[in-house]
């Protein structure tokens, strides 16, 4: 194949770009996806929940998360008698490695996984000043890095606990609910890892989920209620202790 | 996990609003009282004060001036903030912050300093030389007409200015308490009455710094305090801080008697970690002290010397209780888990951005920034006049 002076000044520039977005990792573009089709959320299943950490260790992976923060983690309850009040909770990083063996057998155990809840009615996108984060059409709840000052308001409006500031770059992170992946038809990568289907994500919008049928039949709960986010990550079997 | 006691949520281990947080509501407090101060003479005509009006317009400036500073450095992307005020979000109380603070310092602050000091001005930019006489120029505006005509129409302009700043002063001060008591994921801070407590606390934190920066300079100038004036300013002072304590109190009795799902962590924490800043340094020595002090001055009949030393010491012991409730309320809000079930240490830096000496910087930047502003606007009655008076 000849390839002309002329043809090879225009394709060298070219050839940087794109191998310049192969380097900064990029995402791939979604052209098929159409973001008023979807309501995302997400389904939690404490009673498939066995507290593994895979989810944990596939988000930090997923997501470059630094080191001692976390987009998702994972909770231990245990609650002894009727002692709904004071729960003994454990999350050693953030149960990334599992959990300690238990002793003593009084009382009851369980996992409780946490991740942004994706809330309709975000406390944390109504503080932002400049609006750097927003909830997408498609109801995730994402930040532009590039706007965000790094007031941390958002992190203080979060009654979930589920923002922080990223140590290197200074601005608010959080968990998008693997937008890269959902966009391309994929599912979370905590869902993905997870060996229970403890956690399954949710297309509100798309009447064929089975989150649906889910929903009709199961006693699911949101996180603390009595806070009016609109979360959309429902509990299945979830303790009155959980806060 | 070092510093942890309970369970934390594991990203709420770290503190994110550092100790410049706790300046910036008590310095945007110290104008805002400072303001309201010069506005007992201005507009409520109470010519006790007189003396501190001046003097109480250059604070509220010097301290408005270093205002900024704490929370933009704070940032994560300090040159960035701009965008708060060309992309403000409409829903977000601290997008307000920038619109609130020129609107404070142009339309209200600066704009009664000039129209107040006019005259001063115009006579300085023909008296003065060399940089000196340039500057002065420059603050005149263009404006060099001194009549008498001229000067009533100042006075009348600068009278509705001031009138206006009572309420921005409000909203200053006012704003800043609503950023924290409008968050309903804290307890700590979510409450209607957090801008009122903010504002009187203010005052009297505005207040008793003016009348501390008013004795100190007078002694340094070696002229006789104005006594009338002093025990005015007290008294607004003691009038003013009991409707402040006895906010706090409905707020902490309210807390106490409703004892809600965040009642058992936030009254470990009075007693644990912010028993010193709280219970000792806020509530016991910067404000029941400061208002027995006070409350004598009222009621028994004492020397000078002896109202003196007690006007500095509640005043100094004001504006510590203030600085602590500040803390108390920035601080203490991140010290529990939204769990409720556990509690972190903030453990404050010495040399970084958000360290312990840029916070004493900052502190001391408004006075540096009101000598500035004493040597060019000279706050005490012209030479000539002080003469004729003595």
């Amino acid at each position: 194949m000849n390839i002309s002076r002329r043809k090879m000044l225009i394709l060298l520039p070219a050839a940087a770009v794109a191998w310049e977005s192969v380097l900064a990792g990029t995402p791939e573009a979604s052209p098929n996806y159409k973001m008023s089709d979807h309501w995302w959320g997400m389904l939690i299943d404490i009673s498939k929940c066995i507290g593994c950490g895979n989810c944990v260790r596939a988000c930090q992976t997923e997501n470059d998360v630094p080191e001692g923060y976390f987009r998702t983690w994972v909770e231990r309850y245990h609650v002894d008698d009727y002692h709904l009040e004071n729960p003994v909770v454990i999350s050693p990083d953030g149960g990334k490695e599992g959990f300690p063996v238990v002793k003593e057998d009084a009382g009851k155990y369980f996992f409780v996984p946490k991740m942004c809840n994706h809330c309709a009615d975000s406390p944390c996108t109504q503080v932002c000043p400049v609006g750097a984060t927003f909830i997408s059409p498609d109801g995730v709840v994402l930040i532009d890095q590039k706007y965000c000052l790094g007031c941390a308001y958002c992190v203080q409006a979060c009654p979930y606990g589920c923002r922080y500031v990223h140590p290197t770059k200074e601005v608010a992170d959080k968990c998008t609910l693997c937008y890269h992946r959902i966009t391309k038809g994929l599912t979370t990568a905590c869902c993905e890892a997870c060996p229970t289907g403890a956690r399954q994500l949710a297309d509100l919008k798309n009447p064929n989920d089975p989150i649906h049928e889910f929903l009709k039949t199961h006693n699911v709960q949101v996180l603390k209620p009595q806070m009016a986010t609109g979360a959309k990550a429902f509990y299945n079997d979830l303790d009155g202790s959980v806060r | 996990m070092s510093g942890v006691e309970g369970y934390m949520y594991p990203n709420e281990i770290t503190l994110y609003w550092s100790v410049l947080i706790v300046l910036y509501p008590y310095i945007t407090g110290l104008v805002a009282g400072a303001f309201i101060l010069a506005s007992l003479e201005r507009v409520f005509r109470v010519e006790a004060v007189k003396p501190t009006y001046r003097l109480a317009l250059l604070t509220a400036l010097a301290f408005l001036l270093v205002a900024p500073l704490p929370l933009v450095l704070h940032l994560g992307h300090p040159f960035r903030s701009p965008e708060m005020y060309f992309t403000p979000h409409d829903t977000s109380a601290m997008a307000m912050f920038g619109y609130v603070y020129m609107w404070y310092l142009m339309a209200v602050l600066v704009f009664e300093i000039w129209l107040d000091y006019r005259r001063e001005i115009v006579l300085l930019s023909q008296s003065s030389k060399g940089l000196l006489r340039l500057v002065y120029k420059v603050m005149t505006l263009g404006s060099s007409n001194i009549s008498e005509r001229s000067l009533a129409i100042d006075e009348r302009v600068g009278w509705i200015v001031t009138l206006v700043g009572i309420p921005s002063a409000f909203l200053l001060h006012g704003y800043v308490g609503f950023i924290f008591g409008s968050l309903k994921a804290n307890p700590w801070w979510s409450s209607p009455l957090m801008p009122v407590v903010f504002i009187f606390s203010a005052m009297v934190s505005g207040i008793a710094a003016v009348m501390l920066l008013y004795m100190a300079l007078t002694r340094l100038r070696k002229q006789k305090i104005d006594m009338h004036c002093v025990d005015t300013i007290a008294m607004y002072m003691f009038y003013i801080f009991i409707i402040d304590f006895s906010l706090e109190m409905l707020d902490l009795i309210h807390r106490i008697y409703e004892a809600d799902e965040s009642f058992r962590s936030l009254n470990f924490m009075a007693h644990t970690k912010l028993f010193f800043s709280q219970i000792v340094l806020q509530i016991c020595l910067g404000t029941i002290v400061p208002l027995i002090l006070l409350f004598l001055t009222q009621v028994v009949k004492l020397p000078e010397i002896a109202r003196k030393y007690m006007y500095v010491l509640s005043g100094s012991l004001a504006l510590i209780g203030v600085l602590a409730m500040r803390w108390n309320v920035v601080i203490g809000g991140q010290l529990f888990s939204k769990s409720f079930l556990g509690y972190t240490t903030y453990k404050m830096a010495l040399v970084t951005r958000e360290g312990l000496l840029m916070a004493i910087g900052l502190t001391l930047l408004p006075l540096l920034f009101l000598w500035v502003l004493v040597k060019l606007l000279p706050p005490w009655p012209e030479k000539n006049a002080s003469v004729a008076a003595d």
